[in-house]
């Protein structure tokens, strides 16, 4: 089997209390890995070390054959990983157009000159990334495609995290890190949101997906295959229905009966 | 918006009709000298501009503005020449009509700093005053063309400038805010123990000369003559001009995009790739060189410098220009620096009260329009664009 991406190790301290505790996981390409486990067991450690906000203590991760352990947030994105994030982080008094293509800096030409005098050049540019950030976001709401200029605070939870995942998913990354997509949202809404993500990745085979969630529907609906933390350890890995019967799973949920 | 793809483009007319109206307003304030005409001007500019808004006059004008801005900047020029050339032989008018101009310049430096890359500078005067020491040595001591001097007052405003440029990367917030106060002191300090630089007497400042064009001579033309300042008026237009493009192309670029990012969410936009050292940089120098120039050629009209006109008094004008005239919109910018500047000046009654009109001014804004006069639009990269 083949890896996209693989931890080893990987140790993560806040003062006393061990976030992560030396974790191994390896996700294959083209899969969907569902991330669960109680709170505080250190599922947003593990995305927040992978993309370089936290550096980890001890240990290693390697994205696609190379080591991305001590890089900086700027070189994972760079890489071909994005994320999105627990609490919404758009920025709100910006179009839905804008915050797309925050997302896109790394195809967007960034040079000086290119931007402030060669205008028709940067027209080109700006027509074809607002029909590509269009496309993609007509495929989760078509009525949003015609808001493109819009700021995004006035906009509902639902609508604000499909932008969210429009600006992970517009670079074409090879993995994107969803941190629970459900938050904030009906179930309903969630459903929605899924049939969605599952439909880019569709048109787009070479996308994997780790997601953290604490919606079990959706994990039993779209992933392949799930690892459990507890206390930033592994405590089991394998398909969902196989994990949910596990008695130290139910005991880590639930306490001991 | 929906739908508004089906309907017309907005019409010109809205936007010329407020900008005839507030260049007539304009001239007669300007024109006025005795208190009552003047404080019954100003109560009258106050009353038409709220009843306009509460009418909703001001949606066909901002229109106007946001989507024929290239043809509305044009007859802004227009109405700029005409105030020129209506004050032509007044000195005094034309002084205050070009110290507008320039503080228009800085503040849109300050703009770019502030209002986009989210990095507070209260050292403004500072990198002005540097542009005007720049025009008076070079002016007095070297054959440097004097355009090129302006080029220098910009470039050295941003080299000195990028001695702050550590303390303001490592800091954020108010912390790096105070680190431009420091500099502001020190640069105070600095001057006037300085004997190179005149000390605590200042500078005499020669005045411009492009190529025998001498400019503080008065022009004759037959039996008319303009004053000397009107000279200055038609560089620091053309200046205008040029900083206002420049800022607005900025802003319409995936640069703004870039700064917009980082001052709202740096970790985000880290996660995305940007590099906030190189952005803030880039907004940083940018904006100490557009105050730099504005200073030199400042310097030259006034022609004289000295430690005590460039305080952090007068770098917390600008500031508050920023936040009256709507922090990110240029046109805001340029409004509320004709409020800030020509009001205490006509206004003669109020002059040791001045700081208090300030502060006043700033209160109230932020206590009812919290995002200034002419709050900044959501970015259109091309005005009028439809897909």
């Amino acid at each position: 089997m083949s890896v996209l991406l693989e931890a080893r190790g990987v140790v993560r301290r806040f003062g006393g209390v061990i976030a992560l505790d030396g974790l191994d996981l390896s996700v294959a390409p083209d899969e969907i890995l569902g991330l669960i486990g109680p709170n505080g067991s250190g599922k947003t450690t593990f995305f927040n070390v992978i993309t370089g906000i936290y550096g980890a203590d001890e240990g290693s991760v390697t994205f696609d054959g190379t080591d991305i352990t001590r890089v900086s947030s700027r070189a994972v994105y760079q890489a071909g990983i994005s994320r999105t994030f627990q609490r919404s982080r758009l920025s709100l008094p910006l179009s839905i157009f804008d915050n797309i293509m925050i997302g896109n800096h790394k195809r967007l030409n960034q040079g000086l000159w290119f931007n402030l005098v060669q205008r028709a050049g940067f027209k080109r540019e700006f027509e074809e990334s607002y029909r590509a950030a269009r496309t993609l976001v007509e495929v989760f709401e078509p009525q949003l495609a015609d808001r493109m200029f819009e700021p995004v605070a006035g906009l509902p939870m639902i609508d604000r995290r499909r932008i969210e995942i429009c600006r992970a998913l517009i670079s074409a990354p090879k993995l994107l890190l969803l941190d629970e997509p459900s938050a904030g949202m009906t179930h309903d809404e969630t459903a929605e949101l899924m049939n969605d993500i599952l439909l880019v990745r569709e048109r787009n085979k070479n996308l994997t997906i780790i997601i953290v969630e604490h919606e079990m529907g959706v994990i039993e609906r779209i992933t392949d295959r799930c690892v459990v933390l507890n206390f930033g350890r592994k405590l089991a890995e394998g398909p969902y229905r196989e994990v949910a019967a596990n008695a130290h799973v139910q005991e880590a949920y639930l306490g001991v009966a | 918006m929906a739908g508004d793809s089906n309907k017309a483009r907005a019409g010109l007319w809205p936007g010329l009709a407020a900008i005839g109206l507030t260049t007539c307003y304009l001239a007669a304030l300007l024109a006025a000298e005795q208190q009552d005409v003047i404080i019954a001007l100003l109560a009258l500019g106050i009353a038409i501009v709220v009843g306009a808004a509460w009418f909703g006059l001001f949606d066909g004008v901002s229109r106007s503005f946001a989507e024929r801005e290239d043809s509305m900047g044009f007859f802004v020029i227009v109405a700029l020449v005409a105030l020129g050339a209506y004050f032509h032989e007044d000195h005094f008018i034309l002084l205050l009509v070009v110290t507008v101009l320039l503080y228009s310049v800085a503040t849109l430096g300050l703009n770019i700093q502030f209002g986009y890359a989210g990095v507070l500078n209260f050292a403004g005067a500072s990198f002005f005053g540097i542009g005007a020491y720049t025009s008076a040595v070079f002016n007095t001591y070297t054959a440097v063309p004097h355009l090129i001097v302006l080029l220098i007052g910009g470039l050295l405003a941003a080299l000195i400038g990028s001695l702050l440029l550590l303390p303001v990367l490592r800091t954020r917030g108010h912390y790096a805010a105070v680190v431009t106060i420091a500099f502001a002191l020190l640069f105070k300090t600095f001057l006037e123990v300085n004997d190179v630089l005149g000390g605590p007497q200042g500078m005499q400042v020669p005045a411009m000369n492009l190529s025998g064009w001498s400019f503080n001579d008065n022009i004759e033309i037959g039996d008319i003559t303009l004053s000397f300042y009107l000279n200055y008026f038609i560089v620091s237009v053309l200046l205008l001009i040029v900083a206002f493009g420049l800022v607005r192309r900025l802003e319409r670029s995936w640069i703004g995009l870039n700064l917009d990012a980082l001052r709202l969410d740096e970790t985000a936009a880290s996660c995305f790739g940007l590099n906030i050292a190189r952005w803030k940089i880039t907004a940083f120098l940018i904006g100490n060189f557009l105050i730099g120039i504005a200073g030199a050629l400042f310097g030259m009209v006034g022609g004289f410098v000295g430690p005590n006109n460039y305080t952090f008094a007068d770098s917390l004008i600008l500031v508050s220009i920023l936040l009256l005239g709507g922090i990110g919109n240029p046109w805001g910018l340029v409004v509320a620096t004709f409020i800030v500047v020509v009001v205490p000046e006509k206004l003669q009654t109020i002059q040791e009260y001045r700081f208090l009109l300030y502060a006043g001014m700033v209160i109230v804004v932020l206590l009812f329009r919290p995002d200034g006069l002419l709050p900044r639009p959501v970015r259109r990269y091309f005005p009028g664009w439809r897909s």
